[in-house]
């Protein structure tokens, strides 16, 4: 290929925000022999200064280009810019586009060419997401509302399809749903498959006593487990920063002040309703 | 008494014991049951006091027939007491897995009637989470001295990981603190289990159905200032540890003043964690950094620099092993370079395949420069501007907020580091 010769442009490609769509910007920009200025969903307010053009999503020319991407740069090069393309960095699609071309004139070592502006940028924010998924592994709390789990985050980077391996090999046998609220979507999963989902709002059913006390019980355990003569608030920051904390049982104590729920009341409640917003209702 | 008080107190009882790691072994639950388990280990929270929360931590019992000094489960301390039924425990442990609170369990116990019996209740809580809630998740069981070795096998069946506590790093220190225990029952099983290790994973080998033995290995724990053992006795027989028994990690805890006793320090002692961080610093570079016990202390010099991590420590004590040039040196003597770690060495490594690295390359790379510069070349070239007087070497060393402080009166004369008091202001060893 011949990305040396192609030229700057001045042009803005629009795209739909799908990973085919990016793959379509891909493959314009060979065929056109231009390598733009930016990527930008073709929702956000068009530029005064620069001219841009649409780029339309075609499944077949988006398919041509990830057919070429393990043939050309490795097997590893597609994973990555899949992960990529999940990240918070700014530009991420023009970094992805600039690191494609760099790959199809340099083959498989781009992967190796740490130091270069895009790959570089590319690889700390796959680091940053791939830290962010396993920090959640971890941090993600449950809920159980009629025997199914159901867990609220706010990631910065769109880590869902990064959590399905994880929690599917560790609870084959329930029913989960992990609501991700920073980009309104869902994992859901029933045994054994699993799907992720838009999922705009979700509204918590009433805990039953189980769950209150299973709640009280991590409370009085984390608590306890802390040494005093060791006390040490910022290092527990920098392994966990605050934003985190805000969907962990262990730093949600108002539940403490309401009035003590009344036995079975709540169960009760729970079973009648089947279409509670709380227990998520598969099809598949 | 019921099971909120139970926890409180069983919690409480196990909290000193630092091995909280979930690491050392892959799994996933097969169909039917619950938990898997990642090599990498996962924290699925951090206490005030900073520690990673990944097990469930608690003690079967806090009832011991044992009065080992420095233990706030001893027989002789006046502390309300608790036992969790194997039931209730198994019941706890995966109502916490659900909810993703925690990654496993990680149990313990004080001595009650006896070994025996105490282990027969371990096995007994694993047995009800591993059979009848088919739990698979992770797994850390104490090995209790002078049980039976039929039960220590069962127990192996049945956990990730075990552990025997060392506790007090001498023989001596232990017939003083800990009369009920000798150095005898506490390697006794530590060895026991590492060849039941050694001879299962000859079994998978042929067998690859064979049932898996403590499949994350061992781990052990010292206690760091209750007693006068110096740092360098105590890495000596880390060091050991990882060769002779094959642990997989030694633990270091510093010593919370729990008892009152003319044998230990008092009760307003603050617990030495300076030296823990030390040591830890120091396990690293033994497991993951080439280098041995050996190299980073010596008779002459006992004691850490409280002031310089181990790694600049030995590279003032090197220099001449420097400068080494990034774009040719071999991996393992990058991992020399202070502010070089692991991965930024893997890095310059895979990077420098494409291209000869510069400074400016470097600081993308995720290296240190500030402390690097000083002992590197690129492509035989050092750093511009570098101040290779002796003072800007040593305060890019030092800690920034004591060089602020200007904290500067540094005597370059060797001192002998007391245990139990804070560190006087001294820079140790033979700078340069």
């Amino acid at each position: 290929m011949h990305s040396d010769r192609d030229s700057d442009s001045d042009l803005i490609y629009y795209y739909d925000g799908s990973f085919d769509g990016l793959l379509c910007c891909v493959f314009e920009s060979y065929d056109k022999k231009e390598i733009p200025l930016d990527i930008l969903l073709a929702n956000t307010s068009y530029s005064q200064l620069f001219s841009g053009k649409t780029i339309r999503t075609d499944l077949q020319k988006a398919s041509r280009v990830s057919a070429s991407i393990p043939k050309k740069l490795g097997p590893s090069a597609l994973h990555f810019i899949r992960h990529a393309f999940l990240t918070c960095l700014d530009q991420k699609e023009l970094n992805i586009l600039l690191f494609l071309r760099l790959g199809y004139s340099h083959g498989p070592s781009v992967m190796n060419m740490l130091t270069n502006d895009s790959v570089n940028k590319l690889f700390k924010a796959v680091k940053h997401l791939e830290r962010e998924s396993h920090l959640l592994t971890g941090f993600l709390r449950f809920s159980i509302f009629n025997n199914v789990l159901v867990g609220t985050i706010a990631p910065k980077n769109f880590v869902l399809p990064l959590l399905v391996q994880h929690f599917c090999e560790r609870f084959p046998e329930e029913r989960f749903l992990i609501h991700d609220k920073t980009h309104g979507m869902g994992l859901i999963y029933q045994p054994y498959n699993s799907a992720v989902i838009p999922v705009d709002t979700l509204e918590m059913p009433d805990v039953d006593e189980d769950e209150h006390t299973f709640r009280e019980l991590w409370q009085l355990f984390y608590d306890t487990i802390a040494i005093q003569g060791r006390y040490n608030p910022k290092c527990r920051m920098s392994h966990m920063p605050m934003r985190y904390w805000k969907y962990m049982t262990e730093f949600d104590r108002t539940q403490k002040e309401l009035l003590p729920s009344l036995p079975g009341v709540n169960r009760k409640m729970l079973s009648s309703n089947t279409a509670a917003p709380g227990k998520p209702v598969l099809s598949s | 008494m019921d099971v909120f008080d139970k926890l409180k107190i069983l919690t409480d009882a196990a909290k000193y014991d630092v091995a909280c790691t979930s690491s050392g072994v892959n799994k996933k639950a097969t169909p039917g049951s619950i938990g898997n388990a990642s090599a990498a280990g996962i924290c699925h929270s951090f206490s005030a006091d900073g520690r990673c929360i990944s097990l469930l931590k608690v003690l079967m019992t806090n009832i011991c027939s044992y009065d080992c000094k420095y233990c706030v489960n001893r027989r002789s301390h006046d502390t309300p007491r608790a036992s969790f039924t194997p039931r209730e425990l198994a019941e706890l442990t995966i109502n916490f897995y659900r909810r993703n609170y925690i990654e496993g369990l990680f149990l313990s116990s004080g001595v009650l009637k006896s070994p025996d019996y105490t282990c027969e209740q371990l096995i007994e809580a694993l047995r009800i989470l591993r059979e009848e809630y088919r739990f698979s998740g992770y797994i850390h069981a104490k090995a209790i001295p002078g049980a039976d070795s039929l039960l220590l096998t069962r127990l192996g069946m049945l956990a990730d990981r075990m552990s025997v506590n060392i506790e007090l790093p001498s023989q001596n220190s232990l017939q003083l603190l800990a009369p009920d225990k000798t150095k005898h029952s506490i390697l006794a099983p530590m060895s026991y289990i590492q060849n039941r290790i050694q001879e299962n994973s000859r079994d998978i080998v042929k067998y690859r159905h064979a049932p898996k033995f403590v499949p994350a290995g061992q781990s052990t724990q010292m206690i760091i200032g209750a007693t006068p053992e110096t740092d360098f006795q105590i890495l000596n027989l880390t060091e050991g540890l990882y060769k002779k028994y094959k642990l997989k990690r030694v633990f270091f805890s510093a010593y919370m003043p729990v008892a009152e006793d003319s044998l230990l320090p008092t009760l307003d002692t603050k617990p030495p964690l300076l030296r823990e961080h030390r040591l830890y610093q120091a396990d690293w570079l033994l497991r993951f950094y080439g280098f041995s016990a050996n190299e980073l202390l010596d008779q002459q010099q006992q004691s850490f620099n409280p002031y310089l991590d181990p790694k600049c420590n030995w590279a003032l004590h090197h220099v001449e092993f420097f400068p080494i040039d990034v774009n040719s040196a071999p991996y393992h003597d990058l991992l020399r370079v202070p502010g070089i770690g692991v991965t930024s060495a893997m890095r310059i490594v895979t990077a420098r395949r494409m291209s000869a690295l510069r400074f400016d390359d470097l600081k993308k790379l995720g290296v240190v420069l500030k402390r690097a510069q000083y002992f590197i070349t690129c492509s035989g070239k050092t750093r511009e501007g570098n101040k290779v007087s002796q003072n800007a070497m040593l305060r890019s060393l030092l800690p920034e907020k004591m060089v602020e402080s200007g904290d500067s009166h540094f005597s370059l004369r060797p001192e002998q580091l007391s245990l139990f008091d804070q560190p006087s202001l001294s820079l140790q060893g033979r700078i340069c």
